[in-house]
């Protein structure tokens, strides 16, 4: 599913470059539970927005469903975000003059799927994570948690080869957080792989392997081949 | 995709209704302003155009520059009209005065000295009475035709025939009265007070003739009659073309049209100055529209929105809003002609190129102002813009 090899993603601080990933390398599969932790400033928000294929590494290879990433224009990374990658953000980033069904209708908008089948793909999505009664409500009139799950539902809408959340408890309170990781489970016993990052080892706990960074290298990568 | 973007656009005019009614009225106001400042200037033109055009298509108007010595009489004119292609030539010595019935004063009759040959020539029709005829020229008899206003205004009726007043302590006597020719904006018909050519030469003490009329026999004889107008007035001041000038009302016309498609130029362009205005404003909404948006268009790009998407949401929503605009304002330009018309007493209509071409403009507006801000948005990097607190 993802394969990294020799990943390197430099900022030119003055006249000082830094390594923000020196030479990443590992692999998720297809129906992996990943979970790459880290304290804040070692890296991983770098590379997530690299697997997400928000930026481009400077160096290395990174393949996604085996094809290729490094060599994309700006319209092929839009569309593998639309098409590949369900985001899921610590802050929900809902648009907040849209309604639910609407919100998770967006992707499908920028991949031109039909009206009909836009409207009950995000009708599914939204019932599978709860939100049935909620469908025309503003995030605004939605609980932090529900406002994640609407994010959820968004991500599963487009069916992505990858679920990629970014520390999606963090704005939650424990309770909610958990529901929300369970239903992480669940979506992953279903067949979903995703790659949950974090800096909170309980919530990383929840995912079936851990890939830990810091100072942009991998520490222990644990399971899977390197 | 296209559909999309504009329900979009729409979602987010309708979203900030505030202000997008202020930036809409920005374009508005330009729109207006273009549509009917032109209108004006059209309805003017046509106006006055037809009133050039009443006094009737075969007229000849000839004007001489008086000096010590002026060859012109009465004779030349009847000269003159033995031309085949000349079917009246009639003398007109203008002046103004008082005219005095009784009690009443009368100040805006226009005094004009002809012969009975203008009847003709102007297509005047007699109400009541008579016209001037040639026994009043010959014996420099006091008698005038009135305009119906002018006897409206004298005597407090149109049926003055028999009646008497005085202009410089001449007393006259009406002999008819016109009919109502109806206000037209070379000034009126119907204050004309009008008498015996002889007689006005010699009581306003003007001698020679310094102007006159003549009508082609036909409206495809003009030139030809022209021609034998300047060509006997050529003979008669030696060749001195300076002294007399001849119009008809084709070159008339055309210097109209000419001074009023400048004015219609400048008027449009002053406007446009306004629509330019209004392009502005958009341009500035959008640009803030499009930081305050940021972290809207980082969570599209995120999920999958390419720059072209961005790009066309924003373009659409510049170009929804100037065109709204344009149509608001050709629809309130139409409204307010239809008011100002019957005021002004024109005909303001909008002419269909007219309105096409501020709606052209106003996209055009929208899209010249909404390029930037919409390119700028689709430029935004989405890691940048998802971190933007706004």
């Amino acid at each position: 599913m993802i394969q990294m090899h020799d990943i390197v993603k430099k900022y030119v601080m003055g006249e000082e470059e830094i390594y923000a990933l020196d030479h990443v390398s590992f692999q998720v599969k297809p129906g992996e539970f990943v979970a790459i932790t880290g304290p804040s400033g070692s890296g991983k928000s770098t590379l997530m927005n690299i697997i997400g294929c928000l930026d481009i590494a400077d160096e290395g290879e990174y393949r996604l469903n085996g094809q290729k990433v490094d060599s994309y224009t700006e319209r092929d990374l839009a569309r593998i975000r639309n098409r590949h990658i369900g985001f899921i953000f610590q802050g929900f980033n809902l648009l907040p003059k849209l309604d639910a069904l609407e919100n998770v209708e967006l992707p499908m908008i920028y991949q031109n799927v039909p009206h009909a089948q836009r409207r009950q793909r995000a009708e599914e999505a939204l019932e599978r994570v709860g939100l049935k009664g909620r469908m025309r409500h503003k995030p605004q009139e939605m609980s932090g948690g529900q406002q994640q799950r609407c994010a959820i539902a968004r991500a599963l809408a487009v069916k992505p080869s990858l679920i990629l959340a970014d520390e999606p408890t963090g704005n939650l309170d424990q309770k909610t957080g958990q529901e929300i990781l369970a239903l992480f489970d669940e979506l992953n016993a279903q067949g979903n792989t995703i790659v949950l990052i974090t800096h909170d080892e309980h919530v990383a706990a929840r995912a079936r392997r851990q890939i830990r960074i810091e100072d942009g290298r991998i520490m222990e990568p644990s399971g899977g081949s390197v | 995709m296209i559909i999309q973007s504009i329900k979009m656009a729409f979602k987010s005019i309708a979203g900030n209704k505030m202000r997008s009614f202020l930036t809409v009225l920005g374009v508005v106001i330009g729109v207006m302003a273009i549509v009917m400042l032109v209108a004006v200037a059209q309805g003017a033109n046509s106006s006055v155009a037809s009133s050039i055009e009443g006094l009737g298509t075969n007229l000849l108007t000839v004007s001489v520059r008086s000096t010590r010595y002026n060859p012109l009489s009465m004779e030349k004119l009847d000269e003159l009209q033995q031309d085949a292609s000349i079917a009246y030539v009639a003398p007109m010595l203008t002046t103004s005065g008082t005219a005095k019935a009784g009690v009443t004063t009368y100040t805006e009759g226009s005094i004009q000295g002809t012969t009975p040959e203008y009847a003709q020539i102007r297509n005047l029709t007699v109400a009541t009475g008579r016209f001037l005829s040639q026994p009043d020229m010959d014996n420099r008899s006091k008698v005038v035709v009135l305009g119906s206003e002018a006897a409206q205004e004298l005597f407090g009726t149109t049926r003055a025939v028999g009646e008497t007043f005085t202009i410089s302590g001449y007393t006259f006597t009406v002999v008819g009265v016109l009919e109502s020719e109806g206000d037209s904006s070379t000034g009126s018909g119907d204050t004309q007070i009008i008498l015996p050519f002889t007689l006005a030469e010699r009581i306003f003490s003007q001698k020679g003739i310094t102007s006159f009329y003549v009508s082609a026999a036909s409206a495809d004889e003009v030139t030809a009659a022209q021609t034998a107008t300047t060509d006997y007035l050529d003979v008669l001041f030696d060749g001195d073309s300076d002294r007399y000038n001849v119009f008809n009302q084709t070159s008339m016309l055309e210097t109209l049209n000419e001074a009023t498609a400048t004015l219609t130029m400048m008027l449009g362009g002053i406007a446009a100055i306004s629509l330019l205005v209004g392009g502005i404003g958009i341009m500035n909404i959008m640009l803030v529209s499009v930081s305050e948006r940021t972290r809207e268009i980082g969570i599209r790009k995120a999920i999958g929105a390419a720059r072209s998407n961005i790009l066309s949401q924003f373009l659409i929503e510049a170009l929804a809003v100037s065109l709204l605009g344009g149509l608001l304002g050709l629809v309130l330009a139409w409204g307010g002609l239809l008011i100002l018309g019957p005021v002004l007493d024109m005909t303001l209509t909008i002419s269909p190129q007219i309105a096409l071409l501020a709606i052209g403009f106003s996209v055009f507006i929208g899209v010249v102002f909404g390029i930037y801000p919409a390119n700028k948005a689709s430029k935004l990097r989405p890691i940048e813009a998802l971190r933007y607190e706004g």
